[in-house]
């Protein structure tokens, strides 16, 4: 089941939370909606799932425009960030709402409750309440709930944003494995590039009401497509392009991009390389960070391990950098 | 700094009745100081007063034609109010806590108008808008209804004075009820009704009922504006507390005092009730 987002404008009052959108979710893919809080990537959740009418375009789901339908003839499935589950009501009869609204027969709800139940891997909590659940238990309460009516799509509300750490990390690696087994296709919005990476099949990046960027998390982080997209995902250097570093490289724009990774560190000038400072060492585990200072301007360095007891790279010692690869956008954000 | 000089803990009595009020926290021996004082003492001198008449004698009091006919009125009659309130209370507690309109403030905090208002003020009030050349009660008088004197004179009052209890149980409810719950409701198919009967409705039933019985009990022991708005005729609109103070009038002290008992058991019933509900409420609430 594809969705077809065409030229979607959204606004509340003065504020235009949606610039004429364009996106193709394809079937039985996992989509993440990517951005920082008021890119609109909730809003376009929303108008997907019909809890917003757009001002302008058509939703088309499944090959039928459902613009202007209401999200309760849509056979969407919806979660929520805070769960919504109904706090009155047992797991099991949360996940038969809706098909208690279907009218579905007594034998068939317990049937696939108790299937759900055990997908969700909560099958001695059918008769407990909401509030006697963990937030991670919640959240599988209420995707249960939600593919319990087998909903064409699946939205998700930036699922895990309620969730600490580890039950995040938990839980988005059983999301990703549900939909390798449930194959629906799902649209879910996260602030967080590193769920949206480990999560998503596509990644969908936006930012001020409009998309910056769609392709693979590889496409992402190897060919981002905007300066916006590059200081978003991943850590990067920027440098003015002024700075009188990698000066045989063509650039465009004012800023030049250089990942930490992609910062070679020299013990000896080679020609193409610049001189620098070595001001900090940060052990993160399995990886060096080397903070570096040329003339004013700082950069970081990420080395591995084994580079870095070759080096034996100490605090105020002078190296000398050279970048494997260096990023800069035209004016009009083509990347070179 | 002043300095404390370090005071060795009393001697602790030995005998067991010291031991037992030594554990006793000070907040606790606090709370039932005060409500001996305040409550426990004047109701045990109550039943106390009316129990000195004997069972039979009691019996008799108790269950005269008079005062059945005034524990008739006074509760059927606040029955009603408390229904009527349950209804209008709810709405009037959604329209305040979803709608957003000029003034809204102001309603809401005219709400409480009937906790403030003297009684007898009330009575006085609405005895001459609801009497029958009144601003209200004259388009009632052509179809011969009397509101002001009669026992709907009652009901009238006792919806007032019981009308903040349902809205002020139910706002802090309504407002932190997630709006979510039902976007998530609509997105399973649900229509605008069977969202309401199925998901709004279910966790506002508890506060709704605290509400009503709140109210109800309040009707119960209304006394200052009813003596004002009824005529207050026995067997006709009547009601319980103004036959304790007729009977008072008269230095009828325990025939008062008897009514007085029998009108406390059957609040003290209530209250009860009133208890059960709120516990049952909290059941499924999130902690």
């Amino acid at each position: 089941m594809s969705i077809i987002v065409d030229n979607v404008s959204k606004s509340f009052g003065s504020f235009q939370a949606l610039k004429d959108i364009h996106l193709e979710v394809k079937p039985n893919t996992l989509v993440a909606l990517l951005g920082p809080s008021g890119s609109g990537k909730s809003t376009l959740l929303r108008t997907i799932a019909g809890l917003e009418n757009p001002d302008q375009g058509r939703i088309v789901i499944n090959g039928k425009d459902t613009t202007g339908v209401d999200i309760r003839k849509r056979n969407i499935g919806f979660v929520f960030q805070h769960y919504a589950l109904f706090k009155h009501l047992t797991i099991r009869e949360n996940i038969a709402f809706g098909l208690r609204i279907r009218k579905s027969s007594e034998a068939h709800i317990k049937e696939r409750v108790t299937e759900l139940l055990n997908l969700i891997q909560l099958e001695g909590l059918g008769n407990r309440y909401p509030s006697q659940l963990s937030g991670g238990q919640r959240q599988r309460v209420a995707l249960a709930r939600a593919l319990a009516v087998q909903p064409e799509v699946l939205l998700l509300d930036e699922p895990f944003g309620a969730l600490d750490a580890k039950v995040r990390k938990e839980l988005r690696a059983w999301l990703r494995r549900l939909h390798d087994d449930v194959h629906i296709t799902s649209v879910f919005v996260t602030h967080d590039q590193e769920e949206a990476m480990e999560v998503a099949d596509e990644i969908v990046v936006m930012s001020n009401g409009k998309i910056e960027q769609i392709g693979s998390p590889a496409e992402i982080y190897d060919n981002p497509a905007s300066p916006f997209v590059i200081k978003f995902i991943g850590e990067v250097n920027i440098l003015p392009s002024h700075a009188p570093l990698f000066t045989n490289n063509n650039h465009f724009g004012e800023e030049i991009f250089v990942r930490p990774h992609e910062l070679d560190i020299l013990l000896e000038d080679d020609g193409n390389s610049s001189r620098a400072v070595v001001k900090r060492i940060i052990h993160l585990g399995w990886e060096i960070q080397a903070e570096l200072a040329v003339d004013s301007w700082e950069l970081t360095a990420h080395l591995t391990r084994e580079k870095f007891d070759r080096l034996q790279l100490r605090h105020n010692q002078t190296v000398y950098i050279k970048p494997s690869r260096v990023k800069s956008f035209r004016e009009d954000s083509v990347a070179v | 700094m002043v300095n404390i000089p370090y005071e060795p803990p009393m001697e602790v009595n030995t005998n067991q009745i010291s031991k037992f009020i030594s554990k006793i926290s000070i907040p606790w021996t606090i709370t039932i100081g005060y409500l001996t004082i305040i409550l426990l003492v004047p109701m045990a001198a109550l039943i106390l007063k009316s129990s000195t008449l004997g069972f039979g004698k009691f019996w008799e009091i108790a269950t005269s034609d008079v005062a059945i006919s005034a524990y008739q009125v006074t509760f059927i009659t606040a029955i009603f109010a408390g229904l009527i309130n349950g209804l209008m209370g709810t709405l009037l507690a959604w329209v305040l806590v979803r709608y957003d309109f000029p003034g809204r403030k102001i309603f809401d905090a005219m709400i409480d108008i009937p906790f403030a208002l003297p009684t007898a003020v009330a009575g006085l009030v609405l005895a001459t808008v609801y009497s029958p050349t009144g601003w209200i009660g004259q388009f009632f008088t052509p179809f011969g209804i009397k509101i002001a004197f009669s026992q709907l004179g009652v009901f009238v009052a006792m919806l007032f004075i019981s009308l903040p209890f349902v809205v002020r149980t139910l706002q802090p409810v309504l407002q932190e009820m997630e709006r979510e719950t039902e976007e998530a409701s609509w997105a399973l198919g649900a229509t605008d009704w069977q969202t309401f009967r199925l998901v709004i409705l279910p966790p506002l039933i508890p506060p709704i009922l605290t509400g009503v019985a709140l109210g109800f009990s309040r009707a119960v022991g209304e006394y200052g504006s009813i003596v004002v708005i009824a005529s207050n005729i026995p067997f006709q609109d009547l009601i319980a507390p103004v036959l304790v103070f007729q009977r008072l009038e008269e230095y009828d002290y325990v025939g008062a005092t008897v009514i007085g008992a029998v009108l406390l058991l059957i609040s003290l019933v209530l209250l009860l009730v009133i208890n059960f509900l709120q516990k049952w409420g909290s059941n499924y609430a999130e902690n």
